[in-house]
């Protein structure tokens, strides 16, 4: 199990926490519990099976609902 | 593509707004409606292409987000041909976003600048001894860097070698820059004014003082509160809700218009940022002023607050003993002093240190025969005198004399709660020394502001007799004061108050007082950096700065006041947007998005005033 922390782009509408927390969630080997939309440091932080997804999948998931990755870490 | 476009989107929102403007106007000064009609619909297919987007993106996680609202919406005013709705309403939502998108960019700037001053390079030492620069990722505890004049100290660590003077600001909160020299410790942030330094790395990253501060801030900005939480999970099943609202109106009434209308209205989103806004600004003007406040639900109990339960050694009081009087009782002073100095020297009590820092520069005799009478004081022979430093006992027992002016001195210093330093020479009386644990300056003025903020009581737990703490008590002007207390006694009185239904906070330097700290509801370390402090309290004074809690209070109730208002402008305007919508007739899909999107600047405009927040002069006013 390791932990991600995704810095994204500055969120601005109130609506997008929702959207990214569903993409986010809906990748398979992420743990649902441990996702949490950061809106003012415009952050994401979860846990995730690294044996069953990739970090870079997760990313892949942020961008396809239509917002940037500018760095992230895995601890 | 879509990237494209979604990265376009605030040129979309000039780009449509200038077609609609041109489109009024030809519509005023020609009359060409067919001109008019065409900018419109260019607009709006180009102001509806990035939200579409968007809300396509939504619908592929399953969430009916705002954008799918306002997709259906304009795409019904389209079909029904009222262009000029589906323009306006676009360019409104795209140019609301752009101003939120400027205006939060402005509310977050505090706790950006302080993320900012995070080191990103450092110099590390390589296998070769040369020194490298890396980022500061690849740097591993036990590494030895080079911090040249002007740089940031990467790390937490000690200096190995060099010396010179660091802006320690970002820390503590001092301006003064500290001298480092070989074996002091330097913390990651801070800046080196002069000199260079080669340190040995202790703790790198997050585990840094200041990668814990900026973690701890990160948090705190987006910490939801339970009505928070509520709100979130509300809001997620109130777009849903309103896009069914919207089609069983349109099947009802057949009445398109109005059932778009109902959309656009439906957008709730001043009610989901008007917290957080609060919030980050709030947060961010205590980061601004060395006041670390951990998120919102501290904020709501802090601004709630009834007593205030304080720590006196090291948080009212420095913490350190000095002399505060001298009485002597005969001319012979520089040979009292010299004496008194040289047995104090052989004495590592608290009171003998406070004695040697107040005479300061003197001769020294050799002392023997050292006697220490143990709770009362040291008897030793002094370049061939019998000198006696004690308590009042001591001089009983050595049966010196006390007259009748050493008697009141005697009194009235232990009324204002200073322990005795009595000097006898061969039995006869020299010199009384009243040594105290000093309140701090500027600590009377803040209880003051404390009690004018509403705190409506003001107590003091100490460990010190009752007598001392009954002197310090009378001087603040306190509600009460109890002595003799342990560590754990102080944690009960807390827990007795909280189970009265008292909001207690609780004042301390946290090196024993942690129970307390993280007892009561509110736990205020007066941390100068420390770990546990930091770790366990809800509020952190940087720099122990007692002056800064009155503009804590003030800007926890500030902010707390500042929520209130967001919450109720956004549902004040759902309201009202409702009940026109109900009950008159000028309401439509326009200025639905127009009130929408102005509520939503709003409540980010109020928030921001935070930002500026400073005490009021009225309750600084004759202090």
């Amino acid at each position: 199990m390791k932990s991600a922390t995704i810095q994204l782009e500055a969120l601005t509408c109130p609506s997008c926490l929702q959207k990214i927390e569903s993409a986010v969630k809906s990748v398979g080997g992420v743990v649902q519990d441990s996702v949490k939309v950061m809106f003012n440091a415009s952050k994401v932080k979860l846990n995730f099976d690294e044996a069953t997804v990739s970090i870079e999948d997760i990313e892949k998931a942020i961008a396809k609902v239509g917002y940037e990755v500018q760095k992230s870490s895995v601890k | 593509m879509q990237r494209f476009i979604l990265g376009s989107r605030n040129k979309i929102a000039f780009i449509s707004g200038a077609l609609i403007l041109a489109a009024f106007l030809s519509k005023w000064t020609v009359g060409n409606l067919a001109v008019f009609e065409g900018l419109l619909i260019i607009a709006s297919i180009l102001g509806t292409l990035p939200i579409a987007i968007q809300a396509y993106q939504a619908l592929q996680v399953r969430v009916v987000s705002i954008d799918v609202l306002v997709t259906i919406a304009v795409t019904g005013a389209f079909f029904i041909r009222n262009f000029e709705e589906s323009a306006i309403v676009t360019f409104l939502f795209l140019f609301g976003a752009y101003l939120e998108q400027r205006t939060l960019n402005k509310t977050r700037s505090a706790i950006k600048e302080l993320t900012e001053m995070a080191p990103e390079s450092a110099l590390k030492q390589m296998e070769d001894g040369e020194f490298v620069e890396v980022p500061v990722d690849e740097v591993d505890v036990g590494d030895v860097l080079l911090v040249k004049t002007g740089a940031k100290v990467p790390v937490d660590g000690t200096v190995l070698a060099g010396e010179g003077s660091v802006n320690e600001a970002s820390i503590t909160g001092e301006s003064i820059p500290a001298a480092k020299d070989p074996g002091s410790r330097v913390y990651a942030g801070t800046i080196l004014d002069n000199g260079t330094l080669q340190i040995v790395a202790d703790r790198v990253g997050e585990d840094t003082t200041f990668g814990r501060i900026i973690e701890l801030v990160e948090e705190a900005q987006d910490s939801k509160s339970e009505a928070e939480r509520f709100i979130d999970r509300f809001s997620r099943y109130y777009t849903p809700a309103v896009l069914v609202l919207g089609l069983l109106t349109w099947l009802f009434s057949r009445n398109i218009e109005l059932a778009i209308t109902i959309l656009v209205l439906g957008c709730p989103g001043a009610l989901v940022i008007g917290v957080p806004v609060s919030n980050v600004a709030g947060i961010g003007n205590g980061a601004r002023h060395g006041i670390l406040l951990k998120g919102s639900e501290v904020i709501s109990d802090f601004s709630r607050l009834d007593v205030m339960v304080f720590d006196k050694t090291g948080t009212l009081t420095i913490g350190k003993p000095v002399v505060t009087e001298t009485e002597y009782y005969d001319s012979s002073i520089d040979a009292t002093l010299s004496y008194l100095a040289s047995v104090e020297r052989e004495s590592d009590h608290p009171l003998a240190k406070a004695v040697l820092e107040a005479i300061g520069e003197t001769s020294y005799f050799p002392v023997s025969d050292t006697e220490v009478v143990k709770g009362a004081g040291i008897i030793a022979a002094v370049d061939g005198r019998r000198v006696a430093v004690g308590n009042q006992a001591l001089m009983e027992r050595e049966g010196v004399q006390l007259n009748e002016k050493a008697r009141a001195d005697i009194a009235r210093l232990e009324k204002n709660g200073s322990s005795l330093v009595l000097t006898a020479v061969d039995g006869e009386l020299k010199v009384i020394m009243g040594v105290r644990d000093k309140v701090r300056s500027g600590v009377k003025g803040d209880l003051q502001r404390l009690r004018r903020l509403g705190v409506k009581q003001l107590v003091m737990l100490s460990g010190d007799n009752q007598g001392t703490v009954d002197a310090v008590s009378r001087e603040l002007g306190l509600t009460e004061a109890h002595g003799n207390m342990l560590p754990e006694d102080k944690a009960a009185y807390i827990k007795r108050l909280i189970d009265e239904g008292r909001i207690v906070a609780f004042v301390g330097d946290g090196v024993n007082d942690s129970p307390s700290l993280a007892l009561a509801q509110i736990g205020i370390a007066m941390g100068g950096g420390t770990d546990v402090a930091i770790e366990t309290s809800d509020v952190v004074l940087m720099n122990s700065d007692f002056g800064r809690l009155p503009h804590a209070l003030g800007l926890a109730k500030a902010t707390a006041r500042n929520m209130k208002q967001n919450i109720a402008i956004a549902v004040g305007v759902v309201l009202v947007l409702l009940t026109s919508l109900i009950f008159s007739d000028w309401m439509n899909m326009s200025i639905g998005m127009l009130v929408h999107e102005g509520s939503i600047l709003a409540v980010i405009l109020n928030g921001m005033r935070l930002l500026r927040y400073r005490l009021p002069n009225r309750l600084t006013r004759g202090i």
